[in-house]
């Protein structure tokens, strides 16, 4: 077991954690922030995305240790005193779920797309989220939604 | 007929889905994010070989390890069956359906359970099973479907003597004329793929024993109401013990249509441990345990006089079953049995159905379950009959078109309503084909490395499952009606409860745009209950694209009894006889004294107080309804793909995708055109990018996401949808489904386009998926 310190969505967490236990578990089941999914074992659907540091990073590719000292904001942490982050309300806005599952980590993926200034096309929408899977939309409402929440967030271009 | 359910309002309108604020904000109630005290995490060791005995299966070492809670051979739990695992479609009378159980001692896919552990955690569970010592004796496979039913071939089931599961027919001849006779014959063989379903939330079970020997299944299913008669019959329970929950559910596509091994496992461990046990399948686990769809070979004939009439369809299918039959398994290929004419008035018909057995995982409903294969083998055989004729591809088809409805078809089914002409039309005028055929033109004088291509598909399909008693007829177990209860509160709210059980097509916010529309009030007084079969006593539950068919439309019964019964109440305070009443819009008004009114709602107070209601009523306002479908339902509509070929690379890439589709009336555009993308995409991933690919010895070699290609955002474009409205005048929403269209029409039109791009070097069909090995080479033969 190891000592590891982690903040997330504002809050410090003191931990011991198995070597081998990997951030999406931490999250899950230790934390039981539940809002960030497990769809894969091969780190190819970016449903466990979440920003480490700010960066978007998918939970299961990063152990628990190696986020010690980390600042974690996952989906429960988007929406400030229940406002939807523009992200979220574009999603709801434009329809861009319907089962639901793939959405946080594709928010989150979104987020970070917006925040680094590459959410500036179509195209470029759809490069920056090609390592987030969804099987129920298409896509199609989920580029226009990132688009519109871009535009809000005054990242377009 | 409802008086009230053409009224406008919420239904027709772009309602944004009540479902989301949870789903957004992390606080989904999908069944791993359930952890009650005490829970246990099973862990199931499966076969490594498509084929073997299990001569041993050693535990010890697997119990004695940290955590570890029990742990089970087949052999230990063979008791706890009272059945074999349940298919509920036997197709014909001497269909073969070999006996199989949760746990196994002859493994028959890559994937079949032989072993389960249970431990305190996750990790401990996982561990221990490495630990599972399990003796096989490798056994020969058959893997092919096309060489499945081949004399000599490997037996899947060598007690069977075969692997010929069923043979079905129907065969109509109209004319008396053969089909060999006719001036034009052109047959093609097919093979569709098979198709891994992936739903990104994989499947998760959670069995909650009760103090009174009941149990609680919380899964992610489609089917709460089946799964609780199966498992129960199965665990030989009552169904009073069996309580199914079906909380949010990340997407299913039939893939959660089933009754799995590791349901009845989670119970019957739960039962035996006295513990919650939660299984959780791991994605890789996911592409072996779950159902699989198609891999059917099918050879295809039209047959037509000079002009183009077509007078003759055939099919001759060979489907594989996989290694066991399933829920409904044997009944895929049925799903497109009356649908192989396509819209088209062909009075000739003839389909045969082989179901073979195979040492594969078995196959089941998947995403247009049997009439995607049906419309993909039509509509490319459509353009090559084209080509023969030497006739336009779409004259071709408007010439066949079925042209007046209701339209009983030579298979023997009434489609209800259509228009596929205005379709068509409606297509042509979003494409620009003229401009996209300079534009081709121009490129192959340029002889440019980037070919265009454009292909088309006119469909319609068969779905709303389903009239009860036609499902009698062909053999499937259950009836297709479904059930809702309307129940006012006393301050005026409503409760819904539906037997439908959504996962990601929007019930609780269409559901409640009907039922507030009818009742007259405000959709946010509607809430809709569902997926919980303690909640929801009776139903069928989602597959089909029949939910708002035969689901939704048994709202508006239920609707019609509470304002039957509020006009009862209503006519007695006001002192009027009822028939002098006129309901709109959830108030009733005195004919000739509009002054004089009273609302369902205060009708509902009086009916909840009781004080002064007519003699001999029950108090309460509250109705339930159960509807059987008259027909099905008959969807249909007209798509186009646009694809650039690279020559040298033999990369497919789409350009455009434009789809109209005739879904009768739409109750919510956002929900509606949702359903049309993901099923396009799905249509389109067929034709380009998915392919489960087993080796001769029945390895899955697309064996998890790296290897078998789900599409991103990155591999398609956006689509450009248009639509037509045809009315259903089978129920008084006038609506069909929808769930399946996209993925029903896509995948030809697709291949098409490929075809199309390449045809003036000299390609005439590429097999699906059209990968770039698979484009380039057929650049290269056609060369050669």
């Amino acid at each position: 077991m190891r000592p590891v310190a982690l903040t997330v969505n504002g809050t410090r967490h003191e931990l011991e954690l198995e070597p081998r236990e990997l951030l999406v578990y931490v999250l899950r089941d230790r934390l039981r922030l539940t809002g960030t999914n497990v769809g894969c074992d091969t780190s190819s659907c970016g449903s466990c995305t979440v920003l480490v540091n700010g960066e978007s990073v998918k939970a299961c590719t990063m152990l628990g240790v190696q986020a010690d000292g980390t600042d974690i904001t996952t989906i429960e942490g988007l929406a400030t005193n229940g406002t939807m982050h523009p992200v979220q309300q574009a999603f709801h806005d434009h329809h861009a779920l319907q089962c639901g599952y793939c959405t946080p980590g594709m928010v989150m993926a979104a987020v970070s797309l917006i925040e680094h200034g590459e959410a500036t096309s179509e195209a470029a929408i759809r490069e920056g989220l090609e390592g987030n899977l969804c099987r129920c939309t298409g896509y199609h409402n989920i580029v226009v939604a990132v688009q519109d929440a871009a535009a809000t967030m005054g990242r377009a271009s | 007929m409802s008086a009230t359910a053409e009224k406008t309002g919420y239904v027709g309108s772009p309602v944004k889905r009540r479902e989301d604020a949870s789903l957004l904000t992390g606080h989904g109630t999908y069944v791993d994010n359930m952890a009650p005290a005490g829970t246990v995490t099973m862990v199931v060791v499966r076969s490594p070989y498509a084929h073997a005995r299990v001569k041993s299966v050693d535990l010890d070492a697997a119990r004695k390890a940290d955590g570890v809670v029990a742990a089970f051979s087949a052999a230990d739990l063979q008791d706890d069956w009272k059945a074999a695992m349940p298919c509920a479609w036997p197709v014909t009378e001497d269909m073969k359906n070999p006996p199989h159980y949760p746990l196994t001692d002859t493994a028959r896919y890559q994937g079949d359970g032989v072993a389960v552990v249970i431990a305190e955690s996750r990790a401990q569970a996982k561990d221990a099973a490495e630990l599972v010592e399990v003796d096989y004796e490798p056994l020969d496979a058959i893997v092919d479907v096309a060489h499945a039913l081949a004399e000599g071939a490997t037996l899947a089931h060598p007690d069977l003597g075969t692997n010929e599961c069923y043979v079905w027919t129907l065969d109509t001849d109209a004319t008396g004329q053969k089909l060999e006779d006719a001036e034009v014959v052109v047959t093609r063989t097919y093979y569709q793929p098979r198709l891994i379903p992936n739903a990104i939330e994989p499947r998760t079970v959670l069995a909650v024993p009760g103090p009174t020997g009941d149990l609680t299944l919380y899964a992610a299913t489609q089917i709460p109401h089946i799964l609780r008669l199966l498992a129960a019959a199965t665990l030989g329970l009552s169904e009073t013990k069996v309580r199914v929950v079906a909380p949010d559910v990340g997407g299913a596509f039939g893939s959660k249509l089933d009754v799995y091994a590791e349901d009845l496992l989670a119970l019957a461990l739960a039962r035996r441990l006295d513990r919650p046990v939660k299984w959780t399948e791991e994605r890789s686990e996911n592409y072996v345990a779950t159902i699989h769809g198609r891999d059917f070979v099918t050879e295809y004939t039209l047959a037509a006089t000079k002009d183009g009439t077509i007078t003759h369809c055939r099919a001759r299918v060979t489907a594989a079953m996989g290694a066991y039959l399933q829920l409904v398994t044997p009944g895929i290929p049925l799903l497109g049995a009356w649908i192989y004419a396509g819209p088209y008035a062909i009075p000739n018909y003839s389909v045969e159905f082989k179901g073979a057995f195979t040492n594969t995982t078995p196959t089941d409903a998947y995403r247009g379950a049997g009439r995607p294969e049906a419309t993909y083998v039509i509509e490319r055989t459509m353009d090559a009959l084209a080509d023969e004729l030497g006739m336009d591809k779409l004259e071709l088809r408007r010439k066949n078109f079925i042209a007046e409805f209701p339209h009983t078809l030579a298979s023997g089914l009434t489609v209800d309503s259509g228009d596929h002409g205005a379709s068509l039309d409606k297509l042509l005028e979003l494409l620009d084909l003229d401009a996209l055929r300079a534009e081709q033109a121009k490129r192959r004088d340029n002889k440019s490395t980037k070919q265009l291509g454009v292909g088309f598909s006119t469909y319609h399909e068969m779905c709303g499952l389903a009239p009860s008693r036609i499902l009698g007829a062909i053999r499937y177990a259950a009836g297709g009606w479904e059930q809702a209860t309307i129940r006012y509160l006393p301050t005026g709210s409503v409760q819904v409860i539906t037997g439908t059980s959504p996962h990601g097509q929007g019930h609780e916010t269409a559901w409640a745009q009907i039922v507030a529309d009818q009742l007259g009030c405000d959709i946010d007084a509607v809430e809709v209950l569902h997926g919980d079969t303690s909640i929801s006593h009776a139903g069928l539950d989602t597959y089909g694209s029949r939910s708002l068919p035969v689901g939704g439309v048994a709202l508006t019964f239920a609707a019609d009894k509470v304002i039957d019964k509020a006009r009862q109440i209503v006519a007695h305070s006001l002192e009027v006889a009822a028939e002098d009443l006129e309901y709109d819009s959830g108030t009733f008004t005195v004919k000739g004294s509009p002054d004089k009114e009273m609302t369902v709602a205060a009708a509902a107070w009086a009916a909840f107080a009781a004080h002064d209601l007519p003699d001999g009523m029950e108090p309460g306002l509250e109705a339930t309804a159960t509807y059987d479908p008259p027909n099905f339902s008959w969807p249909g509509g007209a798509h186009a793909s646009v694809v650039e070929v690279d020559t040298e690379t033999g990369d497919a890439r789409l350009v455009r995708y434009v789809a109209v589709d005739d879904v009768g009336k739409v109750v919510n555009p956002l929900i509606v055109d949702g359903q049309v993308h993901g099923g396009i995409t799905q249509g389109i991933s067929t034709a380009l990018y998915e392919e489960g690919v087993y080796d001769d010895e029945g390895n899955l070699q697309t064996a998890n996401l790296v290897t078998y290609l789900v599409p991103s955002a990155a591999e398609l474009p956006s689509f450009e949808l248009g639509r037509t409205e045809s009315p259903s005048p089978t129920n008084p929403l006038g609506v069909k489904g929808v769930g399946e269209t996209g993925t029903i029409a896509a995948a030809p039109a697709v291949i098409n386009s490929v075809v199309d791009a390449l045809s003036h070097l000299g390609v005439k069909d590429i097999q699906m998926p059209a990968t770039p090995e698979r484009v380039w080479r057929a650049i290269q033969e056609a060369k050669a």
